[in-house]
């Protein structure tokens, strides 16, 4: 591990990194606020559910380089144009959270749906106050996936030129140098680490019964 | 026929052990129904799972027909054993056929030799052949619980282990499931041992009750009569609960109760007022029986009521309660006579056609004899707190005959 | 777009070393092997976890640790080791497929635990009390029951896969992502395009096949829904079954953390 060469290289590497941190996570934040309205179509609609999982089970299918290549060309975008990447990976994004949210409310004890609606509650008020809070905990389980498969699918990018954390492993590729790879590896598991745990705390703050629960 | 000596489970060790079972001693006769009884913790499934080895003993010894449980393969000493328990445990992915058939096959039966024997016992069991095609998912709890059933009897065992088996189902369902499967038991007479929290399950199905005290004690282990009758500590009667002496009545039959005549009116015919006797009392209704053509019981109506002369039909009727028939118990006399509105209980024969009627009377007579020559053996005779095989109370309805 | 079918419509890039069919070729063969691998791997590892119920929390926190991996990175890692160590073409094929082969194993891993631990706990024991050995039950009883989950869990290894062997290009590995990596060098945008339309299509078709193999393979008797649900409100691993492919969630927020 020669400390020297990321001595020299700091600067860049904290750009890549910078990069990375934006390019990984505002598409999952947006990916989610898509989400959870379509979700709730979804949910709310059984006849949409099976068309909207299907067309997102497709999205998700496609592998994320042939995404990433392909986007340009529908958005008119240059192809190293990091706004491919944030769009393929809402595109992913989205398509993974659409089920989760889905079936997050199906989660919810139908009981609660229905005293909230005999309480008086609206349909909108009650999604919002009563079931999406209790939607949490699958919710974020789920977003914990997305969140951690952005950071690595970010890299990929690197690829076609893209600049993020990628770019030290093709660097390392190029020079025959273990250094700057193991140092992206590393970053990203941390960046990934980090992402993970601030989902999991926003989890716990949102679902206090929870917390209360098991302090039996 | 099962013996349990001197049988033992100990969970845990050092400071933290729990005896789930405590020196159980118990033979269980061969060809009968016997329940193990008692609350939550008492240690009747962990008794009955170690009958077939689902659970094994920490010490003591569990022997069927003679045979030390141990001395046989596990798998192959379950495969001669009937399990049913409750929620069914069905296989969800085979057919309920394939469900059924699965113990033959394990034991290597051809599988068309097992499917049929497996649709023979889906008919027996109450269900519709073309059931078996079906998947456990499609079926209702009450049909997954008989298919459990079928399943355990399958390869003929001799034994059967039932674990709760109707207590997922609801009320209605379960008093069909106990009726059905008390007929089956007539007709195939194998060693079961039936384990429930429901005492009144107990009463209903047993031959023999064991009954279960917290922390793995044999508190009682005699027929149902003998326990409600006889508690043998504050336990058992505590767990028989009220009602204990009321209900030790459906043990004995009805047998030679009075029956007096009783003036009926035939549906469709039009009210007589002639039937009031000219000294029955005013200001309160004369109730009389109405019979339909068959001369069976459709209910009561009251003779002061002005019909304005049309004929009776089922709606000026008020019905009445249960009905004693010739196999029925001083119970079901007594209730007829309490649910019915005229204070008289409706007798019927064996066609299910009115012979007369009960009084409440008559029943607290025949209870009171019963009790006299009951004491007349206890005083011949110390009772026993264990296992009675309940003679006594077949001498006391010979008394009353 | 245009160039890209034009691309495709042209016979010569169809044949030959080079060509379509030969990189398809190619592609499948890395896909199934690392496939094959992965599953020998994970379904006797996950079948084990999942009939005795230990070790559960280490192996789904491995298998989410495993996700977090960058994919590229590990690939140019393994490479770099691998041309270090060895001579010849093994030297970058043996560390691409040894990823692919790592990356598709938690999926597997963690569907077929998840799904194994979601069978009925009365059908278990039903089936053990009526004799069946521990084998018996899980052959007979576990495993099929579990099948939905455990098909989506090769679902999902297979775009993992398909996915990750494209990336592999860039370490010399053949496949359909030649044209997307070749393509960039030489600047050749409709071969690109043409090479992920590629890759898009192998995955969505292979995908379909499997799941129409599931369709067989699965007794009608499983919607899944029920072994989907349990395993859902189960507070361990939560899986979901996605029609296009599968992702397996880490521990649901257990109340009270990992105590």
């Amino acid at each position: 591990m020669n400390w020297n060469w990321l001595n020299r290289n700091t600067d860049q590497i904290l750009s890549w990194l910078l990069a990375h941190l934006w390019l990984a996570a505002l598409p999952t934040l947006l990916g989610l606020l898509l989400a959870l309205p379509l979700g709730a179509l979804a949910f709310r609609y059984r006849w949409s559910y099976a068309t909207l999982i299907t067309l997102a089970g497709l999205l998700y299918t496609i592998p994320s380089l042939a995404l990433f290549v392909v986007l340009p060309g529908i958005l008119g975008t240059r192809i190293l144009n990091p706004l491919n990447v944030v769009v393929a990976l809402t595109l992913y994004t989205l398509a993974l959270l659409v089920r989760v949210v889905a079936d997050a409310l199906d989660s919810v004890p139908p009981l609660v749906r229905q005293s909230a609606t005999a309480m008086g509650y609206r349909p909108i008020r009650s999604l919002i106050t009563v079931q999406l809070p209790l939607a949490v905990p699958v919710i974020g389980a789920g977003l914990r996936v997305a969140a951690v498969s952005n950071v690595s699918l970010v890299s990929v990018a690197a690829l076609l030129g893209v600049p993020q954390l990628g770019q030290l492993f093709l660097v390392g590729f190029q020079l025959d140098f273990y250094t700057p790879i193991i140092a992206g590896i590393v970053l990203c598991l941390l960046v990934a680490g980090v992402f993970d745990t601030i989902i999991l705390v926003a989890v716990r703050i949102a679902t206090p019964w929870t917390r209360a629960v098991s302090h039996r | 026929m099962i013996n349990f000596d001197d049988v033992s489970k100990i969970f845990g060790d050092g400071d933290h052990r729990t005896a789930a079972v405590e020196d159980l001693t118990i033979e269980i006769p061969t060809g009968k129904i016997t329940v193990f009884v008692g609350p939550s913790g008492c240690g009747k499934t962990t008794s009955l799972r170690m009958i077939n080895r689902m659970i094994e003993p920490t010490s003591g010894t569990v022997l069927i027909d003679g045979v030390d449980t141990r001395s046989i393969d596990a798998p192959k000493l379950r495969r001669g054993i009937g399990y049913v328990i409750q929620n069914a445990g069905l296989f969800p992915h085979r057919t309920v056929l394939d469900n059924v058939a699965t113990v033959p096959v394990l034991e290597g039966q051809s599988r068309k030799a097992a499917r049929a024997v497996a649709a023979e016992l889906l008919e027996r069991v109450g269900l519709p052949g073309e059931m078996g095609r079906r998947y456990p998912a499609q079926l209702s709890g009450g049909q997954q619980q008989r298919v459990g059933v079928a399943r355990a009897l399958a390869a003929d065992p001799p034994v059967m282990l039932m674990d709760e088996p109707f207590s997922a189902v609801d009320p209605v369902v379960r008093a069909q499931l106990q009726d059905e499967f008390t007929r089956l038991q007539a007709d195939l007479g194998k060693t079961i041992v039936f384990v429930t929290h429901d005492i009144d399950e107990a009463v209903k199905l047993g031959d023999a009750i064991a009954v279960f005290a917290v922390g793995g004690r044999l508190a009682q282990y005699a027929t149902p009569a003998e326990v409600l009758s006889h508690p043998a500590d504050d336990f058992v009667a505590d767990y028989v609960g009220r009602d204990r002496g009321y209900r030790a009545l459906s043990f004995t039959v009805a047998g030679n109760l009075p029956v007096h005549d009783e003036p009926t009116l035939r549906l469709r015919s039009t009210g007589d007022s002639s039937l009031i006797p000219p000294d029955a009392a005013p200001g309160e209704p004369y109730w009389v029986l109405v019979v339909d053509d068959a001369r069976q019981p459709r209910g009561w109506v009251d003779a002061r009521r002005d019909t304005g002369g049309r004929p009776l039909d089922l709606d000026d009727l008020v019905l009445g309660g249960s009905l004693v028939g010739p196999q029925s118990s001083l119970r079901t006399a007594l209730d007829a006579a309490l649910s019915s509105p005229s204070g008289r209980g409706v007798a019927i024969d064996a066609d299910g056609r009115v012979t007369g009627t009960v009084e409440a009377r008559d029943v607290l007579d025949a209870i009171e004899r019963a009790r006299v020559a009951q004491g007349v053996l206890d005083g011949a005779e110390p009772p026993a707190a264990s296992a009675r095989t309940g003679d006594a109370d077949q001498a006391a309805a010979a008394v009353l005959s | 777009m245009n160039g890209a079918f034009t691309w495709l419509t042209t016979g010569a890039n169809w044949s030959g070393p080079d060509g379509v069919l030969a990189r398809l070729a190619e592609h499948l063969w890395y896909t199934f092997l690392a496939l094959a691998i992965a599953l020998v791997i994970a379904l006797p590892i996950g079948a084990a976890i999942g009939h005795t119920g230990r070790l559960t929390g280490l192996v789904s926190g491995l298998a989410n640790a495993l996700r977090a991996l960058p994919t590229l990175g590990l690939l140019i890692l393994l490479a770099l080791w691998g041309l270090g160590t060895f001579k010849g073409s093994i030297a970058l094929v043996g560390p691409a497929i040894a990823v692919l082969v790592i990356l598709a194993i938690p999926p597997i891993l963690s569907n077929t635990y998840a799904g194994i631990a979601a069978v009925d706990p009365a059908a278990r024991d039903a089936a053990k009390g009526m004799g069946m050995t521990g084998r018996e039950v899980l052959t007979k009883v576990e495993l099929p029951v579990a099948l939905p989950l455990i098909m989506s869990g090769i679902r999902s290894a297979f775009l993992q896969v398909v996915a990750t062997a494209t990336i592999a290009a860039v370490v010399s590995l053949g496949g359909f992502g030649r044209y997307v990596i070749d393509g960039n060098s030489t600047q050749n945008y409709p071969m690109m395009v043409a090479g992920s339309l590629l890759v898009a299509v192998l995955a969505i078709v292979g995908d379909r096949i499997l799941a129409l193999i599931g369709h067989f393979v699965i007794s009608p008797g499983l919607t899944g829904r029920k072994v989907r649900a349990r395993a859902t409100t189960s507070d361990m691993v939560v899986a979901i079954e996605m029609e296009g492919g599968s992702a397996v969630l880490e521990p649901a927020n257990r109340a009270g953390g990992d105590r």
